[in-house]
Formats: C-alpha cells, sequence, structure tokens
C-alpha cells in the first residue's frame, strides 16, 4: 500500500518539478529535476517496501503479535484482554486504495500497536475479532 | 454520580453540617496570596512615594469571609442507606451521592491554619475517577477522623473494628533523615553551589556578581521552592499497615494522609541516587491505577506515582516491598559482555530476573533504578532491537504496565535468551491473570458485589462465565467464542 503511496506522490511530483522547471529554466532543467525527483522517488520505495515486509502480525490463541521495524526491530506481544478498545482509521490515501488502520489501545502508554495497510474487510474483521476476544477475556486493573 | 435534581429525596431527618469555624478556614486559603498582594503595593507605593492602598485587600477578604460563611450555611451531608449524600450550592444547587461500596480512597488534607483551628479537610475518590468526588472542607478533626473509617469500612454501622486505625507502623522518616537526603539532592547541590559561588564572586568582582544574580534569580527561587516542598511535603513522614492498603501520614504546614491500596500496586521502583549510596539510603516508588472503568476512549485509567518512602534503609524499603508484593526475590544475570560496547555508562548496573509472579530489572546510569513489576499486571511485553544492538546479537525486552512512565525492562540480553523471555512472559502473565482473579462470589462476603464481567468459570466446564447482578449467567465463553450453559445451581 505504501508502495504505491509513493507512486503516486513520485509521479505527481515528477509533473509538477517538470512544469515548474519548464516555465521558468528551459529543457535542461527540467530534465535534471525530473531525474531527481525519480531517483528519489525509487530510493523512497525501496525503504517503503522493506518497512512494509517488515510489518506483520499473528493471532494466537490468547494475545496478538504485532513486528515492525527495519532499522529498530520491535515485537509486542498484547494479549486480548488487555485490549481497551481497537480502533479502525482510514486516512485520505488510505480511503483512495481502499484500506484501513487498525489500532489496539492498552492501558500502557508504550504498548499501543498498529497494524496499518490492510483490506477494509480484513481490517473489520479483526477489529470485530479483537473486540470479541477482549471482551471475553478481559481482566481488571 | 453527580446529579441535577436537588431534593429528590424529601428532606429528612440526619443531615449534618460542616464545622462552624469552616469559613475562617476557608479564607485561610488566601493568607498566601493576600500577603502577597500586600507586599506589593507597599512597595509600590514606596516607589511612588504615596501611601499604600490595601483598602481593596480588607473588600477581598470580606467577600470571601460573606461566600465562606454562605457555603457553610448551604452544605449539609448525611448518609443514605450505603450512600454518602453531599448537598452544596446557593444558586446552581449541587447533590453528589457517593455510593460507599466504590469509594477507594479518601484523604484527610490540614493546611495550616485549619490546623491551628482543629478542623480537616476530608477528600473522597471513588473508584473509576481518579480525582476527587467529593470534599468535605471543613470537619472538626475528630469527626472527620471517624467519618473517613466509616467511608473505608465500606458499611456505616459494621466492620469499623476492620479499620480500626492502629495499624503496625511500617517504616516513617525523621527529620534529620530527610534533611540530610534532601540535601543531598541534585537540585539543593546546585541551589548551595550557586549561591556560595555568587558569594564568592562578589567579594572580588561585586558588580558582576549583581547581573549575575539578577540573571539567575527566578531560576534560584524556583530551586529553592522545589527543596522547600520536598522538605514540607514529606516532613514527619510515616507508613501505617491497614486492611486495605498502605496509609501515609505526611507533611509539615499541610498534612496530607493517603492509602495506597495493595490490589491496585502496578509497579515497585526503589531508587538509589549516587549521593546517598555511602549512607545506604533509598526511595520507594508505586505506580498505584486510579481507576478501574474501562471506557471506549481509553482515558479510564489513570496511573499516579506516589513515594512510599521519601527516605530510607534497604531494611525499611525491603520491609515495605515484603508487605506489597511478598518480597518477590528471584534470581537476577546481568547481561552478557559485550553488552558493554552498547551501554558503556549504564552496564555496571543491568541485571535483570523474573520469577513465576514478578519480574525484577535494575538499570540506571548513576542512580541505580531497581523495578519490580507483577507480572499479572503486565499490559504487555515487548521486545525491541536497535541497529547497534544487532551486529552484538543483543536485544532488549520491555515489561510494559498501565502509565506511561514504569515498566521493567531486560536490557541488553542475548538474542536468544530474549525471544525465549518474550514467549516465558506472556505466559506466564496470562497464568497470572487467571489466576489473580478469584471467584466474585467470595468478595460479596464482605458486603460489597463483585463488578458484572467475565471471571473464571466456577464449574470449571468452561474457562470463563458471565457474572451479573449478584449471580452466574448462562453465558460461557472459550477461547472467545462465546456460547450459552445453564449456571449450576446457586451455592
Amino acid at each position: 500500500m505504501r508502495r504505491a503511496e509513493v507512486a503516486a506522490f513520485t509521479v505527481v511530483g515528477s509533473a509538477l518539478f517538470g512544469l515548474i522547471f519548464l516555465a521558468a529554466l528551459g529543457a535542461p532543467a527540467a530534465l535534471a529535476a525530473l531525474a531527481v525527483v525519480l531517483t528519489v522517488g525509487a530510493a523512497l520505495s525501496w525503504f517503503v517496501r522493506r518497512r512494509y515486509r517488515a510489518w506483520r502480525y499473528l493471532e494466537r490463541n490468547e494475545d496478538l503479535i504485532v513486528a515492525r521495524g527495519v532499522m529498530v526491530q520491535r515485537l509486542s506481544v498484547v494479549p486480548y484482554g488487555r485490549m481497551q478498545f481497537v480502533e479502525l482509521t482510514a486516512g485520505p490515501i488510505e480511503r483512495l486504495f481502499q484500506l484501513s488502520t487498525v489500532k489496539l489501545h492498552t492501558a500502557a502508554a508504550a504498548s499501543d500497536a498498529r497494524i496499518p495497510g490492510l483490506e477494509r474487510a480484513e481490517a473489520a474483521r479483526l477489529r470485530d475479532r479483537l473486540t470479541e476476544l477482549g471482551e471475553s477475556m478481559a481482566a481488571g486493573m | 454520580v453527580t446529579e441535577d435534581q436537588p431534593d429528590a429525596v424529601p428532606s429528612g431527618e440526619g443531615w449534618r453540617r460542616l464545622h462552624p469555624l469552616s469559613p475562617v478556614a476557608r479564607v485561610g486559603r488566601l493568607v498566601p496570596a493576600l500577603a502577597f498582594l500586600f507586599l506589593v503595593s507597599t512597595v509600590h507605593s514606596k516607589a511612588e512615594n504615596s501611601t499604600a492602598e490595601t483598602d481593596y485587600l480588607v473588600v477581598i477578604t470580606l467577600v470571601s469571609a460573606l461566600y465562606g460563611y454562605i457555603h457553610w450555611m448551604v452544605t449539609r451531608w448525611r448518609f443514605e442507606g450505603d450512600t454518602l449524600r453531599i448537598e452544596t450550592g446557593l444558586i446552581r444547587k449541587d447533590s453528589r451521592r457517593l455510593p460507599l461500596a466504590r469509594v477507594q480512597a479518601v484523604d484527610i488534607v490540614r493546611p495550616l491554619l485549619a490546623r491551628m483551628l482543629g478542623v480537616s479537610e476530608l477528600r473522597v475518590r471513588l473508584a473509576g475517577s481518579g480525582s476527587t468526588d467529593g470534599r468535605l472542607a471543613y470537619l472538626a478533626d475528630a469527626e472527620a477522623a471517624e467519618l473517613r473509617l466509616v467511608l473505608l469500612a465500606g458499611h456505616h454501622e459494621s466492620d469499623l473494628a476492620l479499620s480500626s486505625n492502629t495499624g503496625l507502623p511500617m517504616a516513617s522518616v525523621t527529620p534529620g533523615r530527610l534533611l540530610g537526603s534532601v540535601l543531598l539532592s541534585l537540585v539543593s547541590i546546585i541551589l548551595i553551589g550557586s549561591v556560595v559561588s555568587l558569594a564568592v564572586l562578589d567579594e572580588f568582582e561585586p558588580r558582576t556578581a549583581g547581573t549575575v544574580a539578577g540573571f539567575l534569580a527566578v531560576y534560584l527561587l524556583s530551586f529553592a521552592g522545589v527543596v522547600w516542598r520536598r522538605l514540607a511535603g514529606q516532613y514527619g513522614f510515616i507508613a501505617v499497615e491497614g486492611p486495605e492498603g498502605v496509609r501515609i501520614r505526611r507533611g509539615l504546614l499541610q498534612t496530607i494522609s493517603e492509602t495506597v491500596p495493595y490490589g491496585r500496586i502496578q509497579a515497585v521502583r526503589q531508587v538509589e541516587p549516587l549521593l546517598w549510596r555511602p549512607f545506604g539510603w533509598c526511595r520507594l516508588e508505586v505506580d498505584v491505577a486510579g481507576s478501574t472503568a474501562r471506557n471506549q476512549r481509553g482515558e479510564g485509567t489513570s496511573v499516579v506515582r506516589k513515594a512510599l518512602l521519601p527516605v530510607g534503609s534497604q531494611q525499611d524499603s525491603w520491609h515495605l516491598l515484603a508487605r506489597l508484593l511478598g518480597a518477590p526475590d528471584p534470581e537476577r544475570t546481568p547481561p552478557p559482555r559485550r553488552a558493554r560496547l552498547k551501554a558503556p555508562l549504564s552496564f555496571h548496573f543491568l541485571s535483570a530476573g523474573h520469577d513465576d509472579t514478578h519480574a525484577v530489572c535494575v538499570t540506571g546510569r548513576i542512580n541505580r533504578a531497581t523495578t519490580w513489576v507483577p507480572l499479572e499486571k503486565s499490559q504487555s511485553i515487548r521486545r525491541v532491537q536497535g541497529p547497534l544492538q544487532r551486529p552484538l546479537g543483543l536485544a532488549t525486552v520491555h515489561v510494559d504496565v498501565a502509565g506511561k512512565r514504569t515498566r521493567a525492562e531486560f536490557r541488553d540480553r542475548e538474542v536468544a535468551e530474549a525471544d525465549l523471555l518474550v514467549e516465558r512472559l506472556s505466559e506466564l502473565g496470562r497464568l497470572a491473570r487467571t489466576r489473580g482473579r478469584p471467584s466474585p462470589a467470595a468478595s460479596t462476603s464482605n458486603g460489597r458485589l463483585a463488578p458484572s464481567g467475565w471471571y473464571p468459570d466456577p464449574s470449571g466446564r468452561h474457562e470463563r462465565r458471565y457474572w451479573h447482578d449478584g449471580h452466574w449467567t448462562e453465558h460461557v465463553a472459550d477461547r472467545g467464542r462465546r456460547s450459552a450453559e445453564a449456571a449450576t445451581p446457586a451455592r
């Protein structure tokens, strides 16, 4: 999903820069700007791709595992009983690609995990499942 | 709790008033502000060479006295069955009902003037809010103490013997030790150091000293304020063992009594600052969950950090810890030696360990901090590996508890050990949580109804069963899947 985002940004950005430079400085400068934008876009999409691949989750019997990160690798184990509420959000770009983000909240500020870029149906399923599990396994403070 | 319908219950017998001196004690709150205003106007008039105009101070005092008197006139309280009802307000009526079963803590606060008058303010906190829900300012000292016992006992007639005020003293702080500990803190040293160096500078370069002093005045004053607050706030500290929690009394000018309930402790932290170590002193802090409410936006939980022991010996600290957490002392191991490359400044302190119920971690660079976390309270387990840790084959495992600040950190462990820890700790946490939920039927015996919710099934046929309104329902759940099965006949 992030790859699509970056691609979209790159295309729009290069077109914009190309137009501006074409108007201001003529053809050679516009071509150079185009090349720079395309290179940056390619590099970004490589990073984003690695980030995207590192992001994974696993539903287990008693807890949910979310892992993410390339440079700093993080793995959270959140018991269903500790989830206070589950949030489903979709930004404008996510909506464009029919995607949603699921966020889990527990009482601890540090343990909040999120899973971005889920297909809408999958996100809704995950939310419902987590909410149901959370309710039936809820433990007090 | 708050209801906007005054006099829903016909005003009958049993209403009680606050202490007649409470208007005076209320005005006492304004004394510092009034003194400041007086000082400002005096200095101002001196500069202007005119007489001070302090008439408005008299007006302020009179108005606030009148307000206090009206407040006293319209405020009344009484018990209605199992609730404490407080009514107040002349124009905007405010009537509160505080169910005794939900009373979480009762604090007694006595500002200086109130103490001279022999009256105290009573603050009641309910489970599920974390803030003060009801306050009675002011009551006679004896009345406040009695009412506190009644409120904490849950019922205003029975159980009084249970929570008598004569608990075992667990720890106290002598004024000398408190003074020593405050003087040996970083703030005091900066304060004293800068005052001394200013004095020295004044000998040689009076003009520079004046400029520097003017520049630093604000900071020095605020530092002095911090030092003063520590001294005055923790003066006469004493912790007493009570049936529902550790009771703490402290304060020089304003006495504060508070209770740390045993079951709500999320984490305990023992801090040993560098300068205290020659004396073997340490400080003990607890994180206490302020509420049980699980509301939809997650604001329900407030976690407060409280000083359980402002300064004390290792023995005092261990004694308190034994009472609060049962003195967990699992074997602690240091991280592998190569962790020194990643954490050169804190390696000498790093160690961590866990047993079946608690995790213990030591961290810190200059001040050694030991954190105990009951696994039952863990909210999540995290394994984090940064770019510096990866080539060294190290990873850090966090045990998060409610709140923003505290967590147990197994820093810089072997990757294999970290992976094992993640599995072990989440499994132990799960076991501790299931164990930690006794049957709600047991808790009804002391007169309080356990809240509705999912509890371990008493029949043992299913994982959990729904408890509602004092009895088991037919709703059961196994691994998150709900079904229905009739409850076993009432016991």
